[in-house]
């Protein structure tokens, strides 16, 4: 499905400093219905975010009105669990770009580069700092700059590089998905299929 | 040169190697099922393509089918929806599937070994995390998302970048009572819920090479839980037995073929792993789960540990403690139970009915306990049947469900209520995984049982 292009991203972000946030959490099973990619925005994290009645909760940051943004900055090993691609979805449906994290979950992460949201995986200090920062001026702005490889704090300068493989990296900067690189060697795959014993 | 299990597995099916990018990677065998895969088809549609190899996907319903009066039409008009979804999907282009009524239908992870899908050396992929149940028979097996369906569905490949090598070995003798279930809880707390993320695993050692199939099958389901894309374990003879004669395994001389193949997979003497942990298999008692991870797992004898004894944020814990409204130091014996869950792709075969009455037999159900028994698939329900296991259990005061997911994932109607304490068989104790509010401590079948019966939690070693 395609996604908009990502290139140099500035913005404020919304601090989520808990560890292990699982899938379940950004997703739960109950809203995975759908047949169609629609409106799961509406249920990110809709567990944390709701009362039962529905009513916000508003100790939970999504309903604080102080944050915002295009970027959500997680605890370590972000996105474990179960492998639902509806995770990443609703994370990109609400209007997050881009997931920062000292570690993430592997299945979370293949999917956030497949639909079009940016991990950006820093260290466990520049994360506090980014904390630090958010918490001290909700209005800090964050620049993720994908064609340097580069995360900046904005307000104080400090910045942190980080790691993308070469072949992602000019999917995301020009909205291209793995299925029109595979579409193009289809031979190559029925040859290969040719040759398998079972 | 000295190779791995992993190595020689996921080399053979590289069809090319993109620099500085993922490998392209030939899938033999994908699963699907109606949760995951009604957007990659809408994909398929939207892009007007066709599945290249309809003969390598199989489908079957699983996740919101219900587990009571399965000849009845489905209630959640929702749930209905991606059931007729999946099958409309699967007629289109030609999948085999395995619907609710269809004598093989079940859970994924239970069918496609039972029927000969799964086999040595495979590359096995769906969208389903526990997709690394299959690694049990030496292939590479994980959970992708949507959009990578979609890419198998079109051209029987993904790109992935070739995870780092992990092996896993657990030496020695397993204790009365302690079961698969446990050896893995034991490593996934030893490890916590992220310390194989980026690797592959390999589960090597004299535990796993005695194990059964349904044993591996139960520890290699478990591999995602510590982080680990999958894990594997080299097939022998025991794997070679389970496959002879299953529907859809290779026959007469192509099973003689196959099988030769079959035994030159295993790793190398002096090939090398990233990575690489010992335990002893006389350290490991019946475990259970006290937290919101798998990895916030103890020893049933042990007691709940102090937020400082334990990796990680001291927020985060006691969040997790809160929600299970439990304390630091407490002990798990004795824990009020309400709901006791026995089933899922985890613990839904054979011999986890057999463990589950081997405890029961002779005793009585606990008044207050609301017990689900759901068995994997039709198969392991008619073995239940024929072994009189479905006897036992009725005469304690059981009764037996109808195959699915249920409680495991709170999508169809089985869901724990808010507040309420279920003993789960299952493989996640996530916040709200068995319904919103609910609480679960993970556990074995034997420990399900113990609490069965007594109505709390109660060290399964007492009742053997």
């Amino acid at each position: 499905m395609a996604y908009d292009k990502f290139n140099i991203l500035t913005s404020t972000a919304v601090p989520l400093p808990l560890e292990n946030v699982d899938t379940d959490q950004i997703i739960p099973a109950r809203f995975l219905k759908a047949t169609e990619r629609k409106g799961f925005g509406d249920n990110l994290f809709r567990d944390w975010r709701y009362n039962p009645d529905n009513t916000p909760k508003e100790s939970f940051v999504l309903n604080n009105p102080l944050y915002g943004g295009k970027i959500l900055v997680g605890g370590k090993n972000f996105g474990s669990g179960s492998s639902r691609e509806h995770a990443a979805w609703a994370v990109y449906d609400y209007g997050f770009r881009c997931v920062v994290s000292s570690f993430f979950a592997d299945i979370f992460k293949n999917n956030c580069l497949n639909v079009g949201v940016l991990p950006v995986q820093v260290s466990p200090e520049f994360s506090e700092q980014i904390f630090e920062a958010i918490y001290s001026d909700p209005k800090t702005e964050i620049e993720v700059n994908l064609p340097e490889q580069t995360i900046t704090i904005i307000s104080t300068g400090a910045q942190e590089s980080f790691d993308i493989n070469s072949y992602k990296k000019e999917n995301l900067l020009n909205g291209f998905d793995d299925i029109d690189y595979l579409q193009n060697m289809k031979d190559d795959i029925q040859a290969f299929a040719n040759d398998l014993m079972l | 040169m000295s190779n791995t299990l992993f190595d020689k597995v996921w080399d053979s099916h590289v069809v090319r190697k993109i620099e500085g990018g993922p490998d392209v990677f030939f899938i033999d065998r994908h699963f699907i099922h109606e949760v995951t895969s009604p957007v990659a088809f809408l994909g398929l549609k939207n892009r007007g393509l066709k599945v290249l190899y309809p003969e390598r996907t199989f489908a079957t319903a699983d996740h919101n089918t219900p587990t009571i009066n399965q000849h009845l039409p489905v209630e959640d008009p929702l749930s209905a929806n991606q059931l007729r979804a999946l099958e409309e999907n699967s007629k289109e282009h030609g999948i085999s599937h395995w619907g609710l009524g269809h004598k093989k239908n079940g859970i994924v992870h239970v069918v496609g070994p039972e029927n000969g899908i799964t086999f040595p050396g495979a590359t096995i992929v769906c969208g389903d995390s526990h997709t690394s149940t299959h690694g049990a028979f030496g292939a590479i097996a994980f959970g992708i998302g949507t959009s990578e369906v979609e890419m198998v569905l079109s051209t029987q490949c993904i790109m992935q970048p070739k995870p780092k090598k992990m092996r896993i070995n657990v030496n020695g003798q397993l204790s009365k009572g302690v079961t698969p279930k446990d050896v893995a809880l034991y490593i996934i707390s030893q490890l916590t819920t992220s310390g194989a993320t980026g690797y592959f695993v390999e589960y090597a050692g004299d535990v796993f090479e005695s194990m059964t199939m349904e044993g591996r099958m139960t520890v290699c389901n478990l591999s995602i839980e510590m982080g680990a894309r999958g894990g594997m374990i080299a097939p022998d003879n025991t794997t070679f037995a389970y496959l002879k004669d299953k529907p859809m395994s290779p026959k007469g001389e192509a099973w003689d073929k196959a099988i030769t193949y079959w035994r030159t997979l295993k790793t190398d003497d002096g090939a090398s792993f990233d990575k690489e942990f010992h335990f002893n298999a006389g350290d490991i008692e019946p475990m259970i789960t006290y937290g919101t991870n798998p990895g916030m797992g103890i020893g049933i004898s042990k007691s709940i540990p102090n937020a400082e004894e334990v990796e990680g944020g001291i927020a985060t814990y006691k969040k997790s403690l809160d929600y299970m409204g439990y304390s630091e130091n407490e002990s798990m014996i004795g824990k009020k139970v309400d709901y006791v869950f026995l089933g899922s792709c985890t613990n839904g075969r054979i011999e986890d009915f057999r463990a589950f009455a081997s405890i029961v037999k002779g005793r009585k159900k606990a008044n207050h306990i609301t017990a689900w028994l759901v068995p994997g698939s039709h198969e392991v329900e008619d073995k239940i049947k024929e072994e009189g296991i479905l006897d036992i259990i009725t005469e304690a005061g059981f009764s037996l469900r109808q195959p699915g997911c249920s409680a495991c994932l709170a999508m169809n109607d089985d869901k724990i209520p808010a507040g309420k304490y279920a003993v789960s068989t299952s493989n996640r104790n996530f916040e709200g995984r068995q319904g919103p509010g609910s609480r679960t401590m993970l556990a074995s079948p034997l420990v399900a049982a113990a609490a069965a019966v007594t109505g709390v939690v109660t060290d399964p070693r007492e009742l053997l």
